[in-house]
């Protein structure tokens, strides 16, 4: 840097804006959404709140796994650990006699308190290292449970406690506790990214060491994102034990689950809070026309992954909102010029 | 013809414009010399020049073609080359490989590993000797054998007195003298103005990005070089 | 005296590890990327060995031979088509590229191949079951002292090539100052290239190992990748190119002690000492990082 001064440009009076009234409507609208979702079981088949279950649980990992690569740089291939772990976290209070219900939260909570120690081992690794990292804890977990008989060892387990509930209700039940959670780690984060922590996570975003030099406290930051993943990811996990109520070390603990997650944020937009949803719509929806073909539906994943990351790096929400100018959920600041104020994507 | 065509050249660091509208001829066998306060934009050019600095608007031209778009490790084969400010050898490479590392796509011409170490003479018992455990001035001496050994038709020359010792800067100027004493054409950025002047044809001054003054070497006295380089001659070079 | 053993087993089993680490500190100590396909490239070897030995009855060490080539051309294109590409947006985009290209090669390799699993150990001979028995509890395996050797050799000609020849000296330039390297006539995106298609080949060869010790199927490069990897951070201590061959080394040792503990134990014990060596406060890639800078 240059310590020369710049001719003075002209500067214009500005006004730092964070809502505007399209996003305040969204937001608003986005509150009313989930309030809306509730009735779904009420009003709609129980094939529809089975699929709308699948969907939320995409859109609750896909979030988490943006909160950590999207707003801490940090890209984790090891989020199945917690999913993992808040499935059989889940298994194992249920064999302790704990409501299985309740048992899913206490499984949420248990991985965010699982992820504290791990984030001090975790959180002095950059890049690649943190990457395979986190894998290998995955992979380790692994192991530790197939080793575990009254877990079922390899072959799985299943939730049976659940069978306690009709199934008609317990379907009502996982639909509404998948959307509480949703909603819940969704508003989280956007609080989280409004507070000034959100402000320093972008810091840290754009120039790690430069954030860190303005006494920016880097790792405080991440270590939230990372608590905060880990126990999304854990819900999520619960959430699919709960909702195919039969798990199995290998397949629950597979590396394909952050596989699905990049693909979803890689897809929706990085870094941007509307996009992991849409990456997360666009998932399922590839999900139900390619199912049936595993194979390819997978190199399709893949590739488009690779081509997202290379040619569109901010997926499709974050190129629209770059074209556009648009914000529909506020979680950064605007800088608006006063006088006569186009929507400028600057 | 010249050899070096700079025209309306604007080179930037983000949103910051290092050097803005620069024009400049430099005739084959000519030494310019850059003088200019820090951040004047003399590094950002000669990385320009030697294409490690993608414009965002001007041409170089050397030797009459474009070369705006030339990647930089091509422009060394048509015999540019730059030594670098901070000298930047490979340090964990003896001396003897990084002369070889340049030397792979030389041109034809007299340097090779042995005349570079002649006239260099303190680099002979260095030769199996890691890059940085070398001194500034062993260093520095290396990192001109490093350019000269690709046979250049244009030498740029950032800053090689910067942190040696007096001692250490003689010598490299003794070497330098007889470098282009022989006909090289020469591009250098100094702070010592004596030493820029007394070595150089002609004296090119910047200032924020732009020549305030420019002149010949001998013509030019220390106060109107001065004058330049703190800007004290701007407002009156705004008002003629 | 089954201690000695251990250690013995554990050598020739860590010349494997590092074997498949090499070509993922070569390409991290040039680029700083970490390739996350390469396991499956490893993979993808032993799998075009086997389509080779599907058309011509011979030994896996001949099949190999014109399947070297092809990976040193696909290596080559994975850098000019992809890398490249990757590496000019900051660390995210080639950790998320080669994840990408991870999932496609094992689900292509799945759809092609069918989800059977192969070896290539009768198709070795006598050199998959051979083995010196020296004392009653002592006994080295063929198989074994080979993989170490050909570890060893590899190791030793890398080294010489970086050390020797032109395109070796413009590696190490490159690695220390990419920048500095264009401006003394290197062209950086070739000598990436170079690399990787080394680092393919190598994988290829680690890739025969895999499939003449053991079964293979289209899923089986993410495991042997984070083994790889493993050995590439334990070895980091040292920093240099033979560290990661040691590397590889104290990886395969504490799996076959691991093992020999618990035979449920032998990969746990493995992850556990690379977690270990993580803790550690000099704590492995930084430092490989801090001596090729």
């Amino acid at each position: 840097m240059s310590a020369q001064p710049l001719a003075p440009a002209v500067t214009p009076p500005t006004t730092i804006r964070r809502w505007t009234r399209l996003s305040a409507g969204f937001t608003s609208g986005f509150g009313l959404l989930v309030v809306a979702m509730i009735f779904v079981p009420i009003a709609l088949g129980a094939n529809t709140v089975q699929d709308m279950t699948t969907l939320l649980t995409y859109v609750l990992m896909a979030v988490m796994w943006n909160a950590l690569a999207g707003y801490g740089g940090l890209v984790s291939i090891g989020q199945q650990a917690y999913i993992g772990l808040g499935a059989y976290a889940t298994v194992w209070l249920a064999q302790h006699s704990v409501d299985p219900y309740l048992g899913m939260l206490l499984a949420t909570v248990f991985c965010g308190v699982v992820a504290i120690p791990l984030s001090f081992l975790m959180l002095r690794f950059r890049g690649a290292q943190f990457a395979i990292g986190t894998w290998v804890v995955a992979e380790a977990l692994a192991i530790w449970v197939s080793l575990d008989n009254a877990l079922g060892a390899g072959t799985g387990t299943s939730l049976a406690q659940l069978d306690s509930y009709a199934p008609t209700s317990r379907e009502h039940y996982t639909y509404w506790l998948t959307l509480g959670f949703t909603a819940f780690f969704t508003g989280a984060l956007f609080l989280l990214l409004r507070s000034r922590l959100g402000s320093s996570l972008q810091a840290i975003r754009d120039d790690e060491d430069a954030a860190a030099s303005v006494g920016v406290r880097v790792v405080a930051g991440k270590r939230i994102l990372f608590l905060l993943a880990a126990a999304g990811a854990g819900a999520a996990g619960a959430m699919t034990l709960a909702n195919t109520l039969f798990i199995e070390p290998t397949a629950i603990f597979s590396v394909n689950y952050t596989a699905f997650m990049i693909f979803m944020v890689l897809v929706g937009g990085l870094g941007t809070f509307e996009g992991p949803i849409i990456g997360a719509i666009v998932f399922y929806l590839m999900q139900n026309w390619l199912g049936n073909d595993g194979v390819w539906y997978l190199v399709v994943l893949g590739g488009a992954a690779m081509a997202f990351a290379l040619f569109l790096p901010r997926g499709v929400w974050g190129t629209l909102e770059e074209r556009s100018g648009l914000r529909f959920m506020p979680v950064g600041y605007r800088v608006q010029r006063a006088s006569p104020a186009p929507e400028e994507p600057q | 013809m010249s050899l070096l065509d700079i025209e309306a050249l604007n080179l930037r660091h983000g949103l910051l414009e290092a050097v803005r509208d620069f024009t400049l001829s430099v005739a084959e066998g000519e030494t310019v010399a850059l003088v200019g306060a820090n951040g004047a934009g003399k590094t950002t050019l000669l990385r320009a020049i030697a294409g490690a600095h993608r414009p965002s608007a001007g041409t170089i031209s050397f030797d009459g073609v474009d070369v705006t778009r030339v990647a930089a490790y091509r422009r060394v084969q048509m015999g540019i080359a730059l030594v670098p400010e901070g000298r930047r050898l490979f340090p964990a490479l003896t001396v003897e490989e990084n002369l070889l590392v340049a030397a792979q796509r030389r041109r034809p011409g007299r340097w090779t590993v042995d005349t570079v170490i002649e006239a260099f003479p303190m680099l002979a018992r260095l030769r199996g000797r890691r890059a940085a455990t070398l001194s500034g001035g062993e260093q520095q001496a290396a990192a001109i054998g490093r350019a000269l050994i690709t046979n250049p038709r244009l030498l740029l020359l950032d800053e090689v007195s910067l942190g040696l010792a007096p001692l250490a800067v003689e010598d490299v100027y003794r070497s330098l003298a007889s470098v282009i004493a022989e006909g090289a054409t020469v591009v250098l950025v100094e702070q010592d103005l004596t030493r820029a002047a007394a070595v150089a044809d002609r004296v090119v001054c910047m200032l924020e990005g732009r020549i305030v003054l420019e002149g010949a070497g001998s013509e030019l006295t220390r106060e109107q070089i001065t004058e330049a380089y703190f800007g004290l001659r701007r407002s009156q070079a705004l008002d003629a | 005296m089954t201690w000695v053993n251990d250690v013995i087993q554990g050598v020739m089993l860590g010349g494997f590890y590092g074997m498949l680490a090499c070509g993922l500190a070569l390409m991290f100590g040039l680029m700083r990327i970490i390739n996350l396909a390469h396991g499956d490239i490893a993979v993808l070897g032993a799998y075009l060995i086997y389509v080779v030995l599907e058309h011509w009855n011979t030994s896996p060490f001949v099949a190999i031979l014109p399947v070297l080539p092809v990976m040193l051309l696909l290596g080559y294109l994975l850098q000019r088509l992809l890398l490249e590409r990757s590496l000019r947006s900051g660390m995210l985009v080639p950790l998320l590229t080669t994840f990408g290209l991870s999932i496609v090669i094992q689900n292509l390799l799945q759809q092609g191949f069918s989800p059977d699993v192969r070896s290539l150990g009768a198709q070795a001979g006598s050199v998959a079951t051979a083995s010196w028995q020296i004392t009653s509890q002592l006994s080295i395996p063929a198989i074994g002292a080979l993989t170490l050797g050909v570890a060893v050799v590899i190791f030793g000609g890398l080294q010489l090539f970086l050390s020797r020849t032109h395109s070796g000296r413009q590696m190490r330039a490159t690695a220390q100052d990419p920048d500095t390297a264009e401006l003394v006539g290197i062209n950086s995106k070739a000598v990436y290239a170079r690399a990787t298609a080394i680092a393919v080949a190598i994988a290829a060869i680690g890739g025969m190992f895999l499939a003449i010790r053991s079964d293979f199927y289209p899923y089986s490069g993410p495991t042997y990748l984070i083994f790889a990897f493993e050995a590439v951070v334990i070895g980091g201590l040292g920093g240099s190119l033979w560290a990661t061959l040691l590397g590889g080394i104290v990886l395969g040792v504490a799996q076959t002690i691991g093992g020999q503990i618990n035979p449920e134990y032998p990969v746990l014990a493995g992850h556990v000492v690379f977690l270990l060596v993580l803790l550690s406060p000099r704590g492995g890639l930084v430092n490989l990082r801090r001596a090729t800078a």
